[in-house]
C-alpha cells in the first residue's frame, strides 16, 4: 500500500522529471502491438506451485514463468560471424517460510514438475534456519492484475533476418570504405521476454519486455600501430523503428573515419585537466559511481563478496547528509521513462514501477530498493512503500535489488557541450565509453572513452589517444561545475549488468547531459611492448 | 530432503546420461532436412546458497536442459536453441535454424562439421559435488561463520558474507557425420568475506574445485577473518612501481587473461600482441621470463576440463609459453587449414595452469626486501590490447612486506599493469596450487609492478 505521503512525493517527482527531461531523439509514440495475455496452461502450472507452497508452510510465495526469446546477429567485414536464436521457457518458485527465502526452479513446465519446484523451494527455506539472524519482513504492496507491453510499432523479433543481416553488412561495407580502416564489426541483440508473476498475495500480472541492442565497432591498422573505435549506439526498450532510425549505414563512413585519425592522433600528456564528458560517455560513469553506490544492499553488505559494498553508507549517517555533489546535481531513479530498458509497470514482486530522486541538489536522498529491504530505512526516508527495483533475469534466477534507470536530470540554463567547450580554457573532451574500472565501495574509478580531444582557450585543438580519466567519486561529482541543459539531454545504457551470486544481467539505461569537472587527473595509458 | 530423489544423484537424477542424450540428439539429426546438422546439449544442475551478516540471504536449486540446432546448407549455416524438448519444439528449433540458414550470405571460411573423434576420458564428476543438498550447503556456511567469528574475535563482531555453489553438468555433441561426444563434470566453488566492524579491515578466501569435499569450509572462514583483522587501519604509501607478491588467487585473477591474446589469427592479422612487426606471428620467440610455462590440459588431474569444444573437436595437451618461449597460438579450424596448422580449440577449453616453481607464498614474502602482499584483484579491465594491458584494483587485504616480514596494512591501489608484461618481470615464481576447477596457477613476485593511484575502498 502506497501512503498518501509516498503518492505525494513520487508524483511530485514524477512530474518535475518528466517536464526536465528533453525529448528522446526518437519517436515511439505510434504503438501498434497490444499486451499479450498469460498462456491459460502457464497460470495452471505455475498456481499449482503456489498452492503446494501454501499447503507446506509457506508464509509468502511468488512465482515467475517466464518465456525469453533472444536473438543476437554479429557480422565482420563482408560476412556474418554468428547468428543465434533461442529460446528459454521455465518456472521459478520463491518461498518464504519462518522468515527465511527459499528458491527452485524448473524448465519442466508440468504440474508435477512445478509441485515439485515448490517443494524444493520450501525445503531450501527451512535449510537456511540453521544460519538465520535476520527475519525477512515484506513491506505491503497492493495486489495487482493486468497486462503490459513495451510500446513498440513493430517487434524486431518478427523482422525478417535477411533484412538484419543486410542493414548489419551494408554498415561494414561503408565503414570499409575509409582509408586505412581493414576490420568492422557490427551486432544486434535482441530480446523479448515475455513473464507471468503470480503471488500468494493474489497479485497476477503478465508483462511483455521488449530491448534492442545495436553495436559497431572498427579498426585501423597503419605503420605498425592500430585503432579501435566503437560508436556508442544506446541500447533502448523498443522496437525495430528505433534501429531503423540510427541510419547505422549512412552514418557508419563517418564513425569508422574516426578510427582512421586516431592513428595519427597526439598521445595525451598525463597531468590534471578540465574534464568534458559527453552523454555518450558520462552515461557510464553514472552507472557506476552513483547507480551501484546507492543500491541498498550494497550499503547493509549483501553484496559484501561480490560486488563490493558501497561509501554511501551507514544509512542513518549519509541520508539527508552526504553531499555527493554541487546543487545542480539532481540524480532520478525511475522505471518509468520511455524507450528505456528499465521500464515496467511492475517489478518482480508486482510493485507498480516508480519514480524518486536519489540526489536532490547534490544531497543523497535515498536508496533503490525492494519490499524487504523497506523497513530498514523507512524511518530515516519516510518512505513505505518499496520502490519497485526487484528483478531476476531469467525465470531460472531468484529476484532479488537491481538498479533501475538512474539519470542526471538537465540544468536550468539550456546549453549544449559546445557552450561548455567555449566556457574552458584547457581541457580534454571525451566521446562513448571505453574501459571503465572502479573499486568495490565505488570511490577510486577510472574510465576511458572512444574519442578524445584536447582544448585550448574555448576551442577544440585537435585529437588525442591513449587517454584515462581516474578519480574518486564525491571529489569527482563536487568538482562538477557546467552541464548541458534539457537539449542536450541522452539516453545511454547497458544491455549486460552483472551483480549477485550467482551473476545475473540486468539491462539498465542513465540519460545525462554533457557535463565539466574541475582539475580531473588524465592518464597516458599507452606501454612499450 | 530425504523423501526427494536429488538432482545428480545416479536414481532420478536430471541429469541426462549418455543414452538419453544419444537417443535425443539422434531424434533431431532425423528430424533435420539439412545437409549438415551438429546438436548441442547442455543438461546441468546448480544448486547455491548466499548469505550475509549470519544470516542466508538467497538460495536456489535449479534444473534445465538446453538444445542448440546447427544446420549447414551449402556454405551457409545457423543456430537456434530451445530448452523445451517435445518433438514439437525440436521441430520449430530446426525449421528456425534452416531459415536462418538459408538467408544468411554464404560463409567463405565455414569447416564441414567433424565426423567421429576419438576423446581421452576425462573423470571430472564427483558424485559429492552432485549431491550437495541445502542442509549440507547450510552446515558448511555455518562451520565457515563460525570459524570467521572465531578467527575475528579481535576485531570484536565480525561481518561475513559468501557464496556457495554446487553444479554438475552433462554435455553433449552430435552431428550427422556421426560424431558423437557426452561428458560430465562437476564443480564448487565457496567464497567468503570477512569485514571487521571499525569498517576499516576486510578480508576474502575462496577455495574451487571439482570435489567438494576438496574445500574446507572451516579453513576459508578462519583465513577470511584473519585477512580482515590483518588489514585493519591500513596506511597509505605513495603510488608507484613495487615489488608485488600476488598470492595464487591474485594471479588467478590476472594470468587467464593472457588466453585471449593466444588467438593465432589475430596475431597473423597484426592485431595482438604476438604479431610479429612486418607480418606473421611471434611463435618460437621468447616472450616472457624464461621460469614460466603457461598450458592447457583436460587430461592434467589438476585441470580435468571438457576434452572437446563445441565442435566436437578433441582438446589435447597444448603447451602455449615454454620456459618463456612462445610454443603454439589458438588455431580455430578454418585458420589452421589455411595456415598449415592443428586445430587448437580455444585457449582456456583445456583449463589454464602457470607452472615453473616450487616455493610456498610465504617464502615468496621471506624472499622480498621491501614490497606490496596482494590478496586478490577486483574489476580488472582491458586497457590496450596491442600489450594485454590491464586496469583493476587490490581488495581484501593489500599489504607491505620489508625484510621478508609482513609490517602493516596498506590502502587498496589501482594498478595498470600487462599480465605478459610483468611475466618478464619476474623475481620468483612459487608453486602451482588448485584455485578454482580448471585453474592451477601458483604465487608470483613480480618487480616494478605498475600500482598508480590509492583507493579508499575497504
Amino acid at each position: 500500500m502506497q501512503s498518501r505521503r509516498d503518492f505525494i512525493k513520487t508524483t511530485a517527482v514524477t512530474a518535475a522529471s518528466l517536464a526536465a527531461v528533453g525529448p528522446l531523439s526518437f519517436d515511439s509514440s505510434a504503438q501498434t502491438i497490444a499486451a499479450p495475455s498469460a498462456d491459460p496452461a502457464a497460470i495452471e502450472i505455475a498456481n499449482e506451485a503456489l498452492n503446494a507452497a501454501k499447503s507446506a508452510g509457506a508464509s509468502y510465495a511468488d512465482v515467475r514463468v517466464g518465456r525469453y526469446r533472444r536473438q543476437t546477429i554479429a557480422t565482420r567485414e563482408h560476412q556474418i560471424s554468428g547468428v543465434t536464436d533461442g529460446e528459454s521457457y521455465g518456472l521459478g518458485i520463491r518461498t518464504l517460510v519462518d522468515g527465511c527465502w527459499g528458491f527452485a526452479a524448473t524448465s519442466t513446465m508440468t504440474r508435477a514438475a512445478a509441485r515439485t519446484a515448490a517443494l524444493e523451494a520450501i525445503n531450501m527455506s527451512r535449510a537456511a534456519r540453521a544460519v538465520h539472524k535476520h527475519r525477512i519482513e515484506l513491506a505491503p504492496t497492493a495486489r495487482v492484475t493486468g497486462t503490459w507491453i513495451t510500446p513498440v510499432r513493430r517487434d524486431p523479433l518478427d523482422v525478417p533476418i535477411e533484412d538484419k543481416i543486410a542493414l548489419l553488412l551494408a554498415t561494414n561495407e561503408a565503414a570499409l570504405k575509409v582509408k586505412n580502416v581493414r576490420f568492422a564489426n557490427s551486432g544486434l541483440q535482441l530480446l523479448r521476454e515475455v513473464k507471468t508473476l503470480l503471488t500468494s498475495e493474489g497479485t497476477n500480472v503478465t508483462q511483455t519486455m521488449i530491448r534492442v541492442g545495436p553495436s559497431f565497432s572498427t579498426t585501423a591498422i597503419d605503420g605498425g600501430d592500430f585503432q579501435t573505435y566503437e560508436e556508442e549506439i544506446a541500447p533502448r526498450g523498443l522496437g525495430w523503428e528505433y534501429v531503423e532510425s540510427l541510419n547505422m549505414p549512412g552514418n557508419a563512413e563517418r564513425w569508422a573515419s574516426i578510427a582512421g585519425e586516431k592513428l595519427t592522433a597526439k598521445s595525451v600528456v598525463a597531468g590534471t585537466y578540465d574534464l568534458i564528458l559527453e552523454p555518450t560517455n558520462l552515461w557510464l560513469t553514472i552507472h557506476e559511481s552513483i547507480g551501484h553506490s546507492t543500491e541498498l544492499d550494497r550499503a547493509i553488505g549483501e553484496e559484501a563478496n561480490y560486488a563490493g559494498t558501497s561509501f554511501v553508507a551507514p544509512p542513518e549517517k549519509v541520508i539527508g547528509q552526504l553531499k555527493f555533489g554541487p546543487a545542480i546535481m539532481n540524480v532520478q531513479a525511475d522505471r518509468t521513462q520511455e524507450g528505456s530498458l528499465s521500464r515496467v509497470a511492475w517489478d518482480d514482486e508486482g510493485v507498480p514501477a516508480d519514480s524518486w530522486l536519489l540526489i536532490d541538489k547534490g544531497v543523497f536522498k535515498d536508496y533503490q530498493t525492494t519490499r524487504e529491504q523497506v523497513a530498514r530505512i523507512q524511518k530515516l526516508t519516510g518512505v513505505s512503500r518499496s520502490h519497485g527495483c526487484s528483478f531476476a533475469e531469467s525465470w531460472n534466477a531468484v529476484q532479488f535489488q537491481r538498479m533501475p534507470n538512474v539519470s542526471l536530470l538537465p540544468g536550468t540554463a539550456d546549453i549544449g557541450v559546445d557552450d561548455i567547450v567555449k566556457d574552458t580554457q584547457r581541457g580534454v573532451l571525451i566521446r562513448n565509453r571505453g574501459s571503465w574500472s572502479i573499486d568495490h565501495q565505488r570511490y577510486n574509478f577510472q574510465f576511458s572513452g572512444q574519442a578524445f580531444y584536447e582544448i585550448l582557450n574555448g576551442k577544440i585543438a585537435g585529437m588525442l589517444k591513449d587517454v584515462a580519466y581516474q578519480s574518486n567519486t564525491p571529489v569527482f561529482w563536487n568538482a562538477m561545475d557546467m552541464i548541458g541543459g534539457k537539449s542536450s539531454y541522452w539516453l545511454g545504457g547497458a544491455f549486460n549488468d552483472g551483480k549477485g551470486e550467482p551473476s545475473q544481467s540486468n539491462s539498465v539505461s542513465h540519460g545525462c547531459v554533457p557535463a565539466r569537472f574541475r582539475n580531473v587527473t588524465i592518464l597516458n595509458i599507452a606501454r612499450k611492448a | 530432503m530425504a523423501s526427494q530423489a536429488r538432482p545428480g544423484t545416479d536414481a532420478g537424477t536430471p541429469l541426462l546420461t549418455r543414452e538419453q542424450a544419444k537417443a535425443i540428439a539422434d531424434r533431431v539429426l532425423m528430424l533435420s532436412t539439412a545437409e549438415q546438422t551438429r546438436v548441442n546439449i547442455v543438461s546441468e544442475w546448480s544448486g547455491n546458497t548466499r548469505f550475509a551478516d549470519a544470516s542466508i540471504t538467497t538460495s536456489g536449486g535449479i534444473t534445465d536442459t538446453t538444445l542448440t540446432v546447427t544446420v549447414t546448407i551449402g556454405k551457409r549455416r545457423a543456430s537456434s536453441s530451445t530448452n523445451v524438448l517435445d518433438d514439437a519444439s525440436l521441430k520449430r528449433t530446426i525449421d528456425l535454424a534452416m531459415r536462418l540458414a538459408r538467408l544468411s550470405p554464404e560463409d567463405p571460411e565455414i569447416m564441414p562439421e567433424l565426423g567421429p573423434q576419438k576423446y581421452s576420458d576425462v573423470n571430472a564428476y564427483v558424485r559429492a559435488t552432485a549431491d550437495l543438498d541445502p542442509e549440507t550447503r547450510a552446515a558448511a556456511i555455518q562451520r565457515a561463520v563460525s570459524a570467521s567469528s572465531a578467527a575475528g574475535k579481535p576485531a570484536g563482531s565480525i561481518f561475513s558474507a559468501g557464496f556457495l555453489e554446487a553444479s554438475a553438468r552433462a554435455i553433449a555433441v552430435a552431428t550427422s557425420s556421426g560424431l558423437f561426444a557426452y561428458h560430465r563434470t562437476t564443480s564448487s566453488e565457496f567464497s567468503m568475506t570477512a569485514r571487521t566492524p571499525d569498517g576499516t579491515g576486510s578480508g576474502w578466501a575462496s577455495s574451487g574445485a571439482r570435489d567438494w569435499t576438496a574445500i574446507d569450509p572451516s579453513a576459508i572462514g578462519r583465513i577470511a577473518a584473519q585477512k580482515a583483522v590483518a588489514s585493519r587501519n591500513p596506511q597509505a604509501i605513495e603510488p608507484g612501481m613495487y615489488t608485488a607478491v600476488l598470492e595464487p588467487q591474485a594471479v588467478t585473477d590476472l594470468v587467464p587473461l593472457l588466453a585471449g591474446a593466444l588467438n593465432a589469427r589475430n596475431a597473423d592479422e597484426g592485431r595482438s600482441p604476438f604479431s610479429k612487426t612486418g607480418g606473421g606471428n611471434r611463435i618460437g620467440e621468447k616472450v616472457a621470463d624464461e621460469r614460466v610455462t603457461l598450458y592447457s590440459d583436460p587430461n592434467d588431474p589438476k585441470l580435468l576440463a571438457e576434452p572437446f569444444d563445441n565442435t566436437g573437436l578433441p582438446i589435447a595437451r597444448t603447451v602455449w609459453i615454454e620456459k618463456g618461449v612462445l610454443r603454439n597460438l589458438a588455431y580455430t579450424r578454418f585458420w589452421a587449414q589455411k595456415q598449415g596448422k592443428q586445430p587448437t580449440g580455444s585457449p582456456a577449453a583445456g583449463g589454464l595452469a602457470l607452472v615453473g616453481g616450487t616455493k610456498s607464498t610465504e617464502e615468496l614474502i621471506a624472499g622480498c626486501a621491501r614490497g606490496v602482499l596482494v590478496t586478490h584483484f577486483f574489476y580488472i579491465r582491458a586497457l590496450d590490447p596491442r600489450t594485454v594491458l590491464q586496469t583493476g584494483l587490490t581488495r581484501d587485504g593489500a599489504f607491505l612486506i620489508e625484510n621478508g616480514k609482513i609490517t602493516r596494512a596498506l590502502k587498496n591501489f589501482r594498478w595498470n599493469e600487462s599480465p605478459l608484461l610483468m611475466l618478464n618481470r619476474l623475481e620468483e615464481i612459487g608453486r602451482p596450487e588448485l584455485t578454482a576447477a580448471g585453474r592451477v596457477m601458483p604465487a608470483l613476485r613480480i618487480r616494478d609492478f605498475n600500482f598508480t593511484s590509492l583507493s579508499d575502498a575497504v
